[in-house]
């Protein structure tokens, strides 16, 4: 195994060895502190421009699963069609793995999909100092290659349009009835896989758009805004959309009919909430693990959740039609708002998991209910 | 808070420690006691067990020592008129008092609220039948069992669901009375084993070689639930959880199988309605995610105690806030003290609990590890690779491994067998199997580990071969060495491995490579356990020491920062002092050491020095994070406290109040010029080492046993002409069985030298005069500068020849001459000026009439140190500590010597667990735990404490077979009493004889060996007409394995109290004779 190293932006520097491909890479450097489920944060395309430390020292124990594709074109394990994430750092990679779903091991994955991994890092130390300083650029160099590669930008990069998808995708409903199903129409900013198998699942049928489709021409029943990567500022052609959909909506309940239900997750919950008008600041290190507590505001109900979020939306600036839906228990910040009135609302968490805790999914069944 | 009219709560304890049942209930009842203490409301205790910190001054109320049974319980209740009662924090013995409490409708009687689960989610996730049902409501998958009333309905069930099957007794401690069959033969004997301990035995469908996966869960009143921790065995199902190597968070389990189990977890626990904490335990396909929950256990448990230990969570103390009526949103993380305890912990590390058995100390035990648990104490170990965790815990367990690898061989003769078989050798086994070149798919068809352990195991074999390769230290490289630490090889395995220690001297050649490595820079690094990964900075001074990640924080980069790893900044200021724990629970040091070193840390912390702790025992106070200003939770080895104390740079460390394992350590630790309070480590080594004890014992007149070291059977014999049999022998090298025995004869003593020892100039026997019928006394002490400041006597109730911690102890002494006690204080104060010690002392005498011999001297705090400090109602550990800490004192008051009352100490017997032993007493201790009575007068307390370590006060036919003629004789006046209060007699043989002949009316009955005559014992104790046996083996020897052991061996399967020493038989008969249950005054400690 190489030796590497990696150099954080104020000079840090953390030395280990290479397991995955062999090829220096610069990115933001953020922890997330999950203790299982690498399959799935590697291609969660919420991680595009990271690199990803694991806090959880044993990493690689089970494997990877077949990177198999249903029939309906979503891969049967993973959260997209590859890794998005830059490289992932570890402080105690397996070599060996066992599990009876698994097809290769993770450096071989890696390697396959030219994406570097690092093993034998403190990654507690580095996450102290990200904690510290707060999230900074890094780099992954060979220490017996020079240093050539370019620093990486993160803030004000649009990696919503690097991930998301180029066309419209459809889904049929995979549970039969004899009702046409409803049809949710899906804002994909980086969406992963499992939200719209928690959509298929109760019913209905998915209309993936990109991004910055101009959906309000297309016919559908609800309006669901996926998770993303990067700086919510640069969608602003997603938050046009958004609004132009939250006033048509508003003219048609004024004039007594039915206004269209919207979810948002994650960077969802961003864009909705830049829609209404709400401002967006960026955490100092972001909610990425299994573990985030959050609570329904103005109620005793409580949740684990899965994050992966760097920003938040600043609950003070939501407009007074709008309130905070949830809020995160460790430190205050917003986890989903809602419209006063109609039925639209979103999570800054994950209830479609993966990885993570499964407590919050009954938001989908809320959701499918009043489509 | 809706329960604001609750101002006195109850709490009830799990008593003695036994095997299933140890210490973690100390901890946990003593969190929820904080929690309660922090609301403002009054806490009543019952707990017998008297060394634990629980029931020390000032953690409850009011304390009773008192058998935690209904009929105590009820009269408590009534005297103290509680409004609520916690039953999740005593353990089994706790849940089941108050299942039955429940069903007396006693708690309804004086308006007693439980507080936290509702007893009908107990008893349903007690009771199989209704367990099953209450799953079966949410399509949750269980083990389907088939509950049989006799043993005819339990064939049939197995014969459906096919061999092998488990049977299980229904309301069990621990798997109790349960055990795998393979076939019809071994049914018929499981089952009626367990058809004794309970009227409902089930069958099940064995799924041996699945992965056995528990989840800790908490649920508050509003519905919210969180689950703490999951862990996985390392060992497959069919092997009890107890006796599991356990590691935190579980390993091989994919992000979709950890979530389903959890999804699951929460699922049960809502719908069986549990108000605080609970465990789910599912058997998990290795080749799908096909899963069975095990069970559910809606209590506080030692899965529970080693989460909160692995994770930082304190789960006992949320779960009784959450049984005020909290929810987990009013509560904050107590670790972090600004997030909230609603949240899972995220681990940065891996633990690894590791069993320790004492199955050694047991003649004819049955070693195998099945579905019931043997072990008796346990270790947990933090690391952050699994290489490091598990070579630690292999070192914690103590029992001389320095690791996974670089072990004395081991000797087994068919690898194969003993792999599918597993015991308590199970690792060593397995680092046997892949040194011989077996690989890791073979091992893992023969035990069914998952593949990704053995890969581990394997890796730390790998790095062990590979520096037997280098052949010497100087050609092992940095990157070696460091790869060497980052999976836990202590100092001393490298320089075993690369033959270092067999050139120059071990402790040498130890030091030489921590030199080396020192110079290449590779030193451990002090982390926290913070349960947020580092997320957000934390208070907690909860630390353990890891090499991972050594060496990758770099400072070759000028602006670099952060190179500092540890996790906290050291004052060096040295007003740290560090106690040195007392590691894991074993046979003849639990509880009350950690007891000892709580009251210290408690001392050390109230005297304004920094308290330091180093354990990890992860059923313990003293590991609990908030007990002291920093936890070291680490090993106990020579190089980790060494890595510690240079690190903290101490005012002083405390080896006292540990037990034997600081004590062993006092030596090298002075050579490395550690300060150690209290008593010089040459005192310590003057009183360890045999020889040179004994000549300052001659040279200021003590007299001693006379013994000698000897080093053939020529010299043996030699040396028994001149004292005379009988004679304790003890080896230095065991083979096998216990390592000492008495010996009354030629016979025997040839006998157990040959089978048990091997003599040579190498391993010498020490053989010393045994004394028959000598009292035995004991001295525990606090001396300043070899002057006595406190002591406390106390006597035997039974003969010398009863190892003095299986011994019943009163205190004060009530039957030994003035002339003694005289006596030994004059022999104390000679041996304390000499050794000049300072702190705590015990010395244990035999008394001969008034002629005193001295047994041996312990220069540190002695297992009965909490039980006489608590009856004194002086700490005797808060008073050393304050003199080796060189603060001002209070000298006690003379009259405080003069007790209007009576102690008694009483052991407890796990026997019943430890298939095939043979329930005799010892030379060598056999006892898992013990209790403390007090009581007004020795009846009172001798039958509290014997009711607490599980006798019963029989109603019916007590089966006497008393041993040799003094004995005999001895009994006679008890069995005389028996029959005035209407009891009948059952008699074998020769004590019926002796019986008859002094008049007194007996039946006799039959020894297995006379199979055709009538009646046998062994059908009487069958059919229960018996409901005690008093049976005194012949001699000390341990020898007769045939109709003793069989009688012995019969009460104990069937759960029929088992006396085997006269005079305690006599004593117990003679109070329950005298004394009614009714008479006995119900009063708190406070209240003597």
């Amino acid at each position: 195994m190489r030796n590497v190293t990696l150099l954080l932006e104020d000079g840090t520097a953390f030395h280990g060895k290479s397991f995955g491909y062999e090829k220096p890479v610069a990115g933001e450097v953020v922890f997330n502190t999950a203790m299982m489920g690498y399959p799935e944060s590697l291609t969660d395309p919420s991680y595009a421009g990271q690199l990803m430390a694991l806090t959880y020292p044993l990493v690689g124990n089970y494997g990877v699963p077949p990177f198999s594709i249903e029939e309906n074109g979503i891969a049967t394990f993973m959260e997209s069609e590859k890794i998005h994430a830059e490289a992932i750092i570890v402080s105690d990679y397996s070599e060996e793995y066992s599990h009876w779903n698994a097809k290769e091991s993770l450096a071989d994955w890696l390697k396959r999909e030219q994406v570097p991994g690092i093993t034998g890092i403190d990654t507690r130390q580095l996450t102290k100092v990200l904690r510290e300083h707060g999230v900074m650029m890094g780099k992954i160099l060979f220490d017996d290659e020079p240093d050539n590669i370019p620093t990486a930008q993160y803030e004000g990069v649009n990696y919503i349009a690097k991930v998301s998808c180029k066309e419209v995708v459809r889904y049929q409903s995979n549970q039969s009835s004899q009702n046409t199903p409803k049809k949710v129409l899906l804002v994909d900013c980086g969406v992963k896989n499992n939200i719209i198998r928690c959509l298929l699942k109760r019913g209905v049928e998915v209309i993936r758009v990109p991004w910055n489709y101009d959906f309000n021409t297309l016919d559908f029943d609800g309006l669901f805004l996926a998770n993303g990567p990067g700086d919510p500022d640069t969608a602003t052609d997603a938050v046009e959309n958004i609004k132009t959909f939250l006033a048509e909506e508003k003219a048609k309940a004024a004039k007594g009919e039915k206004v269209r239900p919207c979810m948002g997750i994650c960077m969802g919950n961003q864009l909705l909430s830049k829609a209404a008008g709400a401002k967006i600041y960026k955490l100092k290190y972001g909610h990425r693990s299994h573990n985030q507590p959050v609570q329904q505001v103005g109620t005793n109900r409580c949740f684990i959740t899965s994050q992966n979020h760097g920003y938040a939306v600043d609950s003070t600036t939501l407009p007074s039609d709008w309130e905070p839906l949830f809020v995160n228990m460790n430190d205050g910040s917003n986890e989903g708002i809602r419209h006063k009135k109609y039925p639209w609302f979103s999570a800054q968490f994950h209830p479609e998991a993966t990885s993570g805790p499964v407590d919050t999914e009954f938001m989908f069944d809320e959701f499918v209910e009043i489509l | 808070m809706n329960r604001s009219h609750i101002k006195k709560v109850l709490l009830l304890g799990s008593g003695a420690l036994k095997i299933g049942e140890a210490g973690e209930f100390d901890y946990s009842g003593s969190q929820a006691l904080k929690a309660l203490k922090e609301e403002g409301i009054e806490t009543v205790l019952i707990n017998p067990n008297i060394a634990t910190v629980q029931t020390s001054e000032g953690v409850a109320d009011k304390i009773y020592f008192l058998p935690v049974t209904p009929f105590f319980v009820e009269k408590v209740i009534q005297k103290e008129k509680p409004q609520g009662i916690l039953l999740a924090f005593g353990g089994q013995t706790a849940l089941n008092c108050g299942v039955e409490l429940y069903q007396q409708h006693i708690l309804e009687k004086y308006n007693v609220q439980v507080l936290g689960t509702p007893v009908q989610a107990i008893i349903d996730t007690e009771d199989r039948e209704l367990f099953v049902k209450k799953l079966d409501e949410i399509d949750v998958k269980t083990i389907k069992s088939h509950a049989c009333d006799n043993i005819e309905d339990a064939r049939k069930a197995a014969a459906d669901l096919g061999y092998p099957v488990i049977i299980r007794a229904a309301y069990a401690l621990g798997g109790l009375g349960s055990g795998f069959c393979d076939n019809e033969d071994e049914l018929n004997k499981i089952a009626e084993k367990a058809f004794s301990f309970s009227p409902q035995v089930l069958v099940e469908k064995s799924l041996k070689g699945w992965k056995e996966i528990e989840y800790e869960v908490v649920r508050d009143r509003f519905d919210n639930c969180i689950t703490v921790c999951n862990m996985e065995n390392f060992d497959p199902l069919g092997i009890h959880t107890g006796e599991s190597i356990v590691i935190a968070p579980s390993q091989t389990l994919t992000n979709s199988e950890y979530h389903k189990l959890r999804a699951l977890a929460i699922k049960i626990i809502r719908h069986i309605g549990i108000v605080g904490e609970c465990n789910v335990q599912y058997a998990f396909d290795p080749e799908s995610e096909d899963y069975r929950v095990i069970e559910v256990n809606a209590r506080l448990s030692r899965s529970s105690a080693l989460a909160s230990k692995a994770t930082g969570y304190p789960l006992a103390f949320v779960a009784a806030k959450l049984g005020l009526g909290y929810g987990l949103f009013d509560l904050k993380n107590s670790v972090t003290k600004t997030t909230s305890a609603f949240f899972e912990p995220a681990l940065d590390y891996v633990v690894c609990k590791i069993p320790r058995w004492d199955l050694g100390k047991f003649r004819g035990v049955d070693r195998e590890l099945g579905s019931s648990m043997k072990s008796v104490g346990e270790v947990m170990a933090i690391g952050r690779t699994f290489e490091e965790a598990i070579q630690k815990g292999l070192r914690m367990i103590g029992q001389g491994l320095h690791g996974f690898v670089g072990n004395h061989e081991l000797e087994i003769e068919d690898v194969d067998a003993a792999l599918k078989a597993p015991t308590d050798k199970r690792v060593l086994v397995v680092e046997k199997a892949l040194h011989m070149g077996y690989t890791v798919d073979h091992i893992h068809d023969l035990t069914k580990i998952d593949k990704w352990f053995l890969c581990k195991l394997q890796n730390i074999l790998n790095t062990y071969v590979e520096l037997q390769q280098k052949g010497a230290i100087q050609h092992v490289d940095a990157e070696l060495m460091r790869r060497a630490k980052v999976q836990g090889f202590t100092d001393f395995q490298i320089a075993r491995a690369v033959g270092l220690e067999s050139l120059i001297d071990a402790e040498i050649a130890t030091k030489l490579v921590r030199e080396l490595r020192k110079q290449m820079g590779i030193l451990p690094s002090v982390k926290q356990i913070d349960t947020l990964a580092a997320e957000y900075p934390a208070q907690t001074n909860y630390l353990y020491l890891t090499y991972q990640g050594c060496g990758s924080v770099g400072s070759d980069h000028a602006a670099a920062k952060g190179t500092n790893q540890h996790d906290i900044t050291y004052e060096n200021d040295r007003r740290s002092i560090i106690v040195l724990g007392s590691g894991a629970y074993r046979i003849g040091s639990s509880v009350e050491f950690d007891w000892c070193g709580v009251q210290a840390l408690n001392t050390i912390r109230k005297e304004g020095y920094r308290s330091v702790m180093i354990n990890y025992n992860p059923e313990t106070v003293s590991t609990d994070y908030d007990m002291c200003d920093r936890l070291y939770f680490d090993e106990l080895t020579f190089e980790r406290v060494m890595d510690i104390i240079e690190l903290e740079n101490p005012h002083g460390v405390i080896v006292s109040t540990g037990g034997q394992i600081p004590n062993n350590l006092a030596m090298r630790l002075d050579s490395e010029r550690v300060p150690i309070l209290g008593t010089s480590a040459k005192s310590i080594d003057n009183a360890e080492d045999r020889d040179k004890f004994s000549a300052m014992c001659d040279r200021i007149g003590v007299d001693q046993p006379a013994w000698a070291a000897l080093t053939s059977m020529d010299d043996i014999n030699q040396f028994i002409n001149k004292v005379g049999f009988p004679v304790l022998v003890r080896p230095s090298y065991v083979l096998s069985g216990a390592a000492m025995n008495v010996c009354s004869n030629q016979e025997e003593l040839e006998r157990f030298l040959q089978l048990a020892a091997n003599i040579s100039k190498k391993h010498p026997v020490v053989v010393s005069k045994f004394h028959e019928h000598n009292k035995e006394i004991e001295m525990d002490a606090v001396a300043k500068d070899g002057e006595i400041i406190a002591y406390a006597i106390s006597e035997h109730i039974e003969f010398a020849g009863v190892h003095s911690g299986d011994a019943t102890i009163q205190f004060p002494p009530q039957k030994i001459y003035v002339e003694t006690v005289r006596q030994i204080k004059k022999v104390s104060k000679k041996i304390a000026k000499e050794l000049n010690i300072s702190g705590p002392f015990n010395i244990q005498f035999l008394a001969e009439q008034n002629h005193l011999r001295v047994i041996e001297c312990n220069l540190r705090a002695s297992r009965s140190f909490p039980f006489v400090s608590k009856v004194l109602k002086l700490n005797l550990i808060e008073l050393a500590t304050k003199i080796m800490l060189g603060v001002p004192f209070e000298r006690p008051d003379k009259n405080l010597f003069d007790l209007d009352y009576v102690g008694i100490k009483a052991s407890q017997f796990s026997f019943n667990r430890l298939q095939k032993a043979d329930p005799v007493l010892g030379v060598d201790m056999a006892s898992t735990g013990e209790v403390g009575c007090i009581g007004d007068d020795t009846a009172s307390a001798l039958l509290c404490a014997m009711l607490s370590v599980g006798h019963r006060i029989p109603k019916k036919g007590i089966l006497l077979s008393t041993g040799p003629g003094k004995q005999k004789a001895d009994m006679l006046r008890a069995a005389q009493q028996l029959i005035e209060h209407g009891y009948r007699l059952y008699a074998t043989g020769g004590t019926s004889h002796y019986l008859a002949e002094n008049g007194i009316d007996n039946t006799l009955v039959h020894w297995p060996s006379e199979e055709s005559q009538q009646p046998q014992a062994l059908d009487l104790l069958h059919s229960h007409d018996i409901d005690m046996v008093v049976n005194v083996p012949k001699n000390l020897s341990v020898g007769e394995l045939t109709n003793g052991y069989k009688i012995r061996r019969a009460a104990i399967d069937l759960n029929i109290p088992l006396i085997t020493n006269s005079r305690l038989a006599s004593a117990f008969i003679d109070a329950f004779c005298t004394k009614s249950l009714d008479d006995i005054e119900i009063k708190a400690w406070s209240e003597f």
